[in-house]
């Protein structure tokens, strides 16, 4: 399937998608899928990077900081609609994986680990002392009082522009899987040295697909502050962003765009599930425990698990 | 503000004597990391539970926290060499430590926290130590015990770990594992049982480095991961592989975020501090005393 | 006889109705009265929240011992926040469209509170809201209420009763040094502390914020020294308040009245942990033992948490949150019963003319859904021996300086000689 039809196909999925959850009553089930969605594109956005070339981002936290920050900037300084925002923030977003690439990228792929973490903790400290966008007061961001569509509430409204960045995030995921960028990135992934011998143009790859992961990362922010109405940086920077953005395509499967999907989808909902069930501190546990589990014993996740067994089947 | 004489003293002063507790607490990295090419971020995790054991122990029957973590101190040896084992069975054999092993110690340092969170909730846990709430004074200079001591006991730890390296046969076969896999095994040692105590020494100097922060300051579950940062910081700005060099970058560290502290306003110390890390990752990765 | 069997049918489906009616009145009634909420059980504010859950289960028990609300038995349906904003949307979404609960009451603090006011919004429902710093200067609700004690401009009622300390003292100081962690509560307070030098005249020597995860504040504590003001308000949280205070002791800091805005030795954990150290410092409380006899109820209601609060490990002393959240369910109480059922328009307006008899005394709310006026106490700590709780349950150990009404004594002046 070429990719401009796979990503009119992934657009009519999320139309329709979007369309007929309309009619489901409550409002709880948009606020949910709203988080999963959100959890979908971060670990889409962190399997461009992670996945397909082999380098660790940490700093994932921060990158969804860049977006939901950008969103409110823009907000404060021009009042502007959520779709400047948008692309605002995923620009920002974009430039800011460029410059922590450039900075780290030649170096092995563990400094650009711990960069990355070093670069969430030098954000939050930038956020928490600029006052323009809250500090750490935090910043209100006023949900608008006319919604578009005539949906009949904002959350409405964000559940669909979410279920659209996440199709745009999957057809960006699959064209660079199956482009010539992907398998340069498949090579820097198993053996570096070699890619740059055989003439990849490793380092330009790498910051490259380090922008558009980030970029991603960042649009998956910009709708952030629309939903809480309030934004502040310990929960912009949680580490429940950066540890889930890790573990969901590690679960679903690193290897292709499918992979974070599913993870995401499933473990995004068992997490909402056990949210309203069960005490929450056992979710983190939950979470981390998986990703440990799946880390030593399924490395490459449910897809792999798929694709062994599809492999036994084919006998 | 007057910059007086007093107050430029008392600031090398705390530099100093934090750079010391820094030390202790990235000494371990510096060798899992440095030496063994081991990335165990969850290192802070190890931190925090040497903390969380010297306070139920200081609780309970009053025990100088940093005597209990010394005696403990086996305990998290053997720890570290069976979690060193599990990275080396299911990763580093394989060859796919990089990103699954990264992943596979984040999941150990959320576990931690989160089973710490479970078992003693969220509140800041304190220990009464004799000295912590004692200052000395030199006229207008002050040296509080409670960073007094944990500094004295980190450097002797530090220096001790030195020694060890250089002078004893295992210390030295460490050091070798870090040079040369190879060669070492062609010359009839087990390169992976080296790794292995090394390791364990990591895990170890974590479970002390634990009781020297919480005489300093007061512990929860989730300041493990606001040291993350700093603890690499400490190592790749004085050179992956020294010790000796891990003791500069933890002096320099613990200097420039007293000054940032006194001088400009504490909000920017950490800034400074990873902002250090992000320099000499970008113009000289190998730090100050690299190989 | 056709008439007779009309008359009977007629009899019968009558008595049919009107036993239906009467059931359904009576399920009606039966029908529990279900009160939602999201609450900090993990997460950084955990201790409170869960300290606030007992406080409003003691209410819970006490009004169904009594036979509930309009009859109706009061039911809690509550999920874990995780002191978390992403949470909460879902929550209340949850609460309100799934679980279809009477009326909704806020978590603690900004954090939660704020981001489930559009959905509080949409719907015109009446929310009272535990300790949101400021929440409605955003939104401008006028169905929003607060229990918080700080009066209609809560940064300025605050540090109210520090900054008339201050200026009582003789001679009066001039100088001022201004210090907090990087954190909501800490900026709201600096910012209600500048306004208050400003009208008063202090110049402000000294204004700078730390990072919460902040290690040693003896540097920080020697940089204000160094400024030498006549006064010291310190905004903190826990950690820092005991590092800000510890710091204090050891650089002997030498002012003539630290504190005002430390959160944390109002809970036990820090009372104990700091001990003698406390002695001299000035800082808020919302009660103390030394003020009992002007609430009432107050100390039996104390006592019952303070049995239930060793069992499940939280604050053991009570007194800061729990006296309010029992409070707020009053309010609530007393509306409902007032306009005799649910409508949210009637209890907002209720809410809003008449003021409530509660455990903490009269509550009244202003325009903007804040207290009236303000009544954040401000003490004096001292007498404190050791490091048990038992000496803070009684009172004695600190001098409540303002309000007016409950003032037990005077400000020790300067604090580096008041230190015992």
């Amino acid at each position: 399937m070429s990719n401009r039809i796979f990503a009119l196909v992934a657009l009519a999925v999320a139309l329709a998608l979007a369309a007929v959850t309309q009619l489901i009553p409550n409002e709880y089930f948009f606020s949910a899928a709203y988080t999963v969605l959100l959890f979908v594109i971060l670990a889409t956005a962190w399997n461009i990077l992670g996945g397909y070339t082999g380098y660790v981002n940490f700093g994932s936290a921060a990158f969804f900081a860049i977006g939901a920050y950008t969103t409110v900037f823009f907000y404060n300084a021009f009042k502007a609609p959520l779709a400047v925002g948008i692309v605002a923030g995923t620009l920002v977003a974009g430039l800011a994986g460029l410059g922590l690439g450039y900075l780290t990228l030649r170096l092995r792929g563990v400094f650009f680990a711990i960069a990355s973490l070093a670069l969430a903790v030098v954000l939050y400290i930038f956020i928490v002392n600029w006052d323009y966008v809250g500090g750490a007061r935090g910043a209100y961001v006023l949900q608008p009082k006319e919604i578009p569509f005539g949906l009949p509430r904002y959350i409405h409204l964000i559940y669909a522009v979410q279920l659209v960045m996440a199709a745009f995030a999957l057809v960006v995921a699959r064209a660079i899987e199956h482009s010539t960028l992907g398998r340069g990135l498949a090579a820097i992934r198993d053996d570096e040295l070699a890619a740059e011998c055989s003439g990849v143009p490793t380092l330009r790859l790498k910051i490259f697909s380090t922008m558009v992961s980030c970029a991603l990362m960042g649009m998956a922010g910009t709708t952030f502050p629309y939903y809480l109405s309030y934004i502040e940086p310990s929960s912009a920077f949680s580490l429940s962003y950066t540890v889930n953005s890790i573990a969901m395509p590690l679960i679903g499967g690193m290897m292709s765009w499918m992979g974070p999907l599913i993870g995401a989808v499933l473990l995004g909902t068992v997490q909402q599930v056990v949210q309203v069930t069960v005490s929450s501190a056992w979710n983190l546990l939950i979470v981390g425990v998986l990703l440990v589990l799946f880390v030593t014993l399924a490395p490459n996740g449910i897809m792999g698990w798929v694709d062994a067994w599809r492999r036994r089947r084919g006998r | 503000m007057e910059v007086s004489w007093a107050l430029l003293a008392n600031a090398v002063i705390a530099g100093l004597l934090l750079g010391g507790f820094y030390a202790a607490m990235s000494v371990g990295i510096s060798i899992s990391f440095g030496m063994l090419d081991v990335v165990n971020i969850a290192h802070p995790a190890f931190i925090i539970l040497g903390s969380y054991i010297a306070y139920i122990v200081n609780d309970r029957f009053g025990l100088d926290p940093i005597v209990v973590s010394v005696v403990v101190s086996p305990l998290f040896f053997v720890l570290g060499a069976v979690l060193y084992r599990v990275y080396y069975y299911c990763f580093e054999r394989r060859g796919q430590e990089s990103l699954r092993g990264l992943a596979f110690f984040f999941g150990i340092l959320f576990i931690t926290e989160v089973a710490l969170v479970l078992i003693f909730g969220v509140d800041y846990r304190m220990v009464s130590s004799r000295y912590g709430d004692v200052t000395w004074r030199l006229g207008e200079v002050g040296f509080p015990m409670r960073l007094v001591v944990p500094f004295l006991v980190a450097m002797v730890m530090v220096i001790g770990l030195q020694l060890f390296l250089t002078r004893t046969f295992f210390g030295r076969a460490v050091l070798a594992v870090a040079q040369d896999q190879l060669a070492l095994r062609l010359m009839g040692v087990n390169p992976v049982r080296v790794k292995e105590l090394a390791f364990a020494i990591s895990i170890a100097t974590a479970g002390i480095a634990g009781a020297f922060l919480i005489v300093i300051q007061p512990v929860q579950p989730a300041i493990g991961r606001e040291f993350i940062g700093l603890v690499f910081a400490v190592c790749v700005l004085g050179g992956m592989g020294s010790i000796l060099g891990t003791l500069l970058g933890a002096f320099v560290l613990g200097l420039a975020e007293s000054f940032t502290s006194t001088f400009f306003g504490p909000s920017w110390a950490p800034a400074v501090s990873f902002g250090l890390l992000l320099a000499t990752l970008a113009f000289r990765p190998s730090g100050i005393l690299g190989r | 006889m056709l008439g007779n069997s009309v008359l009977s049918t007629l009899g019968r489906v009558l008595g049919a109705v009107f036993i239906g009616l009467v059931l359904t009145g009576t399920a009606l009634a039966q029908q529990p009265l279900k009160i939602g909420f999201g609450m900090s059980l993990t997460g950084p504010l955990a201790g409170n929240g869960k300290a606030a859950l007992i406080a409003m289960e003691i209410w819970r028990d006490d009004v169904n011992a009594k036979g509930g609300i309009l009859g109706r038995k009061v039911e809690f349906v509550y999920y874990d926040d995780q002191t978390s904003p992403a949470t909460v949307p879902s929550i209340y979404t949850k609460l309100l469209d799934v679980d279809k609960v009477d009326l909704v009451v806020s978590g603690y603090g900004t954090n939660v509170i704020a981001p489930a006011m559009p959905i509080i919004m949409q719907r015109n429902l009446t929310f009272m809201t535990l300790f949101g710093l400021n929440v409605n200067s955003k939104f401008s609700y006028d169905r929003y209420f607060q229990i918080m004690p700080a009066g209609p401009q809560p940064a300025i009622g605050w540090s109210q009763g520090f900054f008339d300390a201050a200026m009582g003292m003789n001679p009066k100081p001039k100088t001022i040094a201004l210090v907090g962690a990087d954190a909501e509560y800490p900026a709201m307070a600096l910012e209600g502390a500048r306004e208050h030098a400003k009208k008063t005249g202090l110049k402000i020597v000294y204004d700078k914020t730390y990072p919460p995860n902040t290690v040693d504040y003896s540097p920080i504590v020697r940089a204000i020294q160094a400024t030498n003001p006549e006064v010291v308000f310190v905004a903190s949280y826990p950690p820092d308040s005991a590092g800000m205070v510890r710091a204090a002791n050891e650089v002997g800091l030498k002012t003539r009245m630290f504190g005002g805005g430390l959160v944390g030795p109002q809970f036990a954990a820090l009372k104990t942990q700091l001990g003698p150290l406390l002695n001299g410092v000035v800082n808020y409380e919302f009660y103390v033992p030394d003020v009992s006899s002007r609430f009432p109820f107050l100390e039996q209601f104390l006592a019952k948490y303070q049995a239930r609060a060793v069992v499940e490990k939280v604050d053991p002393l009570g007194f800061y949150l729990p006296p309010y959240a029992y409070a707020m369910m009053q309010v609530l109480d007393q509306a409902i019963t007032a306009t005799k059922g649910l409508d949210q328009a009637k209890l907002a307006e209720y809410m809003h003319k008449n003021t409530f008899d509660t455990y903490v005394g009269k509550v009244g709310f202003a325009k903007n859904g804040e207290w009236a006026a303000p009544r954040v106490m401000m003490t004096q700590y001292h007498g404190i021996t050791g490091n048990d709780v038992e000496q803070f349950k009684k009172p004695g150990r600190l001098t409540v300086l303002s309000p007016k009404e409950y003032k037990t004594g005077d400000l020790k002046a300067p604090y580096h000689e008041n230190k015992k």
